[in-house]
């Protein structure tokens, strides 16, 4: 009988594995089910120059704060219950990081193709809004096929087919994710009610590093979970962490809900100078009433 | 609480909202805020049964539920949902909605224009704002794919702008100027504001007035107004909720009273 690779390693192990100047697409949505372990022990190194790709949160603000991003593509970076990022929203008034704010599903769209390994997908989405005017890179394409003609059809000389947008791959160097439940391979059980992108991820990335609220045999996956919560699967994933509390203070249900208090601690902090460590150093403590499944971890 | 012959500003602009909606038979009304959402589902409870409603997370549903309330509750390590659910709709399949024009969503703006372009990026140069905000999130690709309506909780100067200072949600000029193939499936139907209705129906698509909510008078919404606005012979007062609206809206649909916070009585 086959038995599935061992890829555990530590999070200090995932954070190593990082380097100056990659592109690293982190997943969850805004403050959910963020890798905030595997995003804090990437703070204690000293990388930078990172290009990060996020439907964004406390990830991308915290890795702002700490002067280790050059640019961000996002599709907004939000910490839901608090609509604005202080950190995000600081780098950007103070023009100290590279910008792309894409619409959300021109980012879907470029993980997908970076995931399929074609260049570009079309879409209509960014058409006569300023996204194209202020993201002089992005480029449109022109369908090969007739408007209303489908695939087959010949296309008559002088007639033109509709011009899209092309937004291109989102080639990632390392993907970081947190997942509720995976076997030491990396095979994942996502409980919450939304996957978000974290699979797109995952395949858009050469190598996707996944933070776990616990390790369980491969047998006890499909026990935990309908079939459809299994989509990530080890081909897509080169190391595992396992991580009780690995994404608070966001949310990760059914595990444990958002630490709304440390969240708003996080934000208060964000006003100070150096804030970011400050609260840091505050949650490591567990003076800033972090929950006990997130309390010791990273 | 106000009496039934006296209903409040917000309650008005709940009816006001839910009319945006009137006619969109079965597809995703996505109304985002607080009086928006309580409208949507106004709309679905009484005169339009057949939208389609999310949960404004996963799923779709339903359950008439009140603004703030969250229906996911975990239970032996699952999700539970305490609502009545039709079907998942996770982030990644709502692209599949909204890209094939089944939602009709209501956003909000911090800027927008004579001809409906709206703002929620930022404040002053894009490349350097004044003030970062939300970023595009899915406005261009809602506005250009789909239905789209505005709420403005508070009209003023500020907000109902010559120019905005970026464009995320495209309005009819930049949409004439895509041309009528990658414009078929543009519409800026409505915006509402705390101070009346507006479209754009007017032979150039620059926004009209559409009604003055009762009490308003139409200089103020010309003041509070940073463009002139097509005002015709077509204006008329917003309408009052029905005894049965005021009574869902009370009762069910926001028992809570949420919207007289988002739109203070006057």
């Amino acid at each position: 009988m086959g038995s599935v690779p061992d890829k555990r390693m530590s999070a200090e192990d995932v954070a190593a594995r990082v380097r100056s100047g990659m592109t690293v697409g982190i997943g969850g949505w805004g403050s959910r089910r963020k890798p905030m372990t595997l995003v804090r022990e990437l703070l204690r190194t000293d990388v930078d120059d990172l290009t990060v790709v996020a439907y964004g949160g406390p990830d991308v603000g915290l890795l702002c704060a700490a002067g280790k991003v050059r640019k961000v593509v996002s599709g907004f970076v939000s910490l839901d219950s608090i609509p604005l990022e202080p950190h995000y929203r600081a780098a950007r008034q103070g023009g100290t990081i590279e910008a792309a704010e894409w619409d959300e599903g021109m980012l879907l769209l470029g993980l997908q193709a970076a995931a399929w390994r074609v260049p570009f997908l079309p879409t209509r989405a960014g058409l006569g809004s300023d996204v194209l005017a202020l993201h002089p890179d992005l480029r449109t394409v022109r369908s090969p096929y007739v408007d209303g003609d489908g695939a087959g059809g010949d296309q008559p000389e002088g007639q033109l087919g509709e011009e899209l947008v092309a937004v291109p791959a989102l080639d990632l160097d390392v993907a970081l994710l947190h997942v509720h439940r995976a076997d030491r391979a990396g095979n994942s059980a996502l409980l919450g009610p939304d996957p978000y992108m974290d699979d797109l991820f995952a395949a858009a990335a050469t190598e996707t590093y996944v933070s776990c609220e616990q390790v369980v045999a491969t047998e006890e996956l499909a026990r935990l979970a309908p079939l459809p919560a299994l989509s990530l699967s080890r081909l897509q994933v080169t190391g595992v962490v396992e991580a009780p509390g690995g994404a608070a203070f966001t949310e990760c249900p059914p595990d444990y809900p958002r630490d709304e208090a440390l969240q708003r601690r996080y934000v208060e902090a964000a006003s100070e100078p150096d804030g970011w460590r400050t609260f840091l150093d505050e949650w490591a403590a567990g003076t800033s009433g972090a929950p006990e499944t997130g309390g010791n971890h990273g | 609480m106000a009496e039934a012959s006296n209903p409040t500003r917000a309650e008005i602009c709940v009816v006001a909202v839910a009319e945006v909606f009137r006619g969109d038979g079965e597809r995703l009304c996505n109304p985002i805020g607080t009086i928006p959402m309580i409208g949507g589902r106004l709309a679905r409870e009484t005169f339009e049964p057949e939208l389609v409603m999310t949960d404004g997370f996963a799923t779709f549903t339903s359950s008439p539920l009140p603004p703030g309330v969250d229906p996911y509750r975990s239970e032996d390590g699952r999700i539970v949902v305490e609502a009545e659910v039709e079907s998942f709709n996770p982030y990644r399949q709502m692209f599949s909605v909204l890209w094939g024009g089944k939602r009709h969503v209501m956003m909000g703006a911090t800027q927008v224009d004579r001809f409906g372009n709206q703002n929620i990026a930022c404040i002053g140069d894009w490349h350097r704002p004044k003030a970062q905000l939300l970023g595009f999130r899915g406005a261009p690709g809602n506005t250009i794919n789909h239905t789209t309506s505005y709420w403005v909780p508070r009209h003023g100067p500020k907000v109902f702008v010559e120019r905005v200072d970026v464009v995320c949600g495209v309005g009819y000029d930049r949409a004439a100027q895509l041309g009528p193939t990658a414009a078929r499936f543009h519409e800026i139907r409505r915006v509402v504001s705390d101070l009346g209705v507006f479209d754009f129906a007017a032979p150039d698509h620059r926004m009209r007035l559409r009604s003055v909510h009762p009490g308003v008078e139409v200089a103020e919404v010309l003041e509070a107004t940073g463009f002139d606005l097509v005002v015709d012979d077509e204006l008329t007062e917003t309408r009052l909720p029905t005894a049965q609206e005021l009574e869902l809206i009370r009762t069910v649909l926001d028992p809570a009273g949420l919207r007289e916070q988002e739109v203070p009585d006057r």
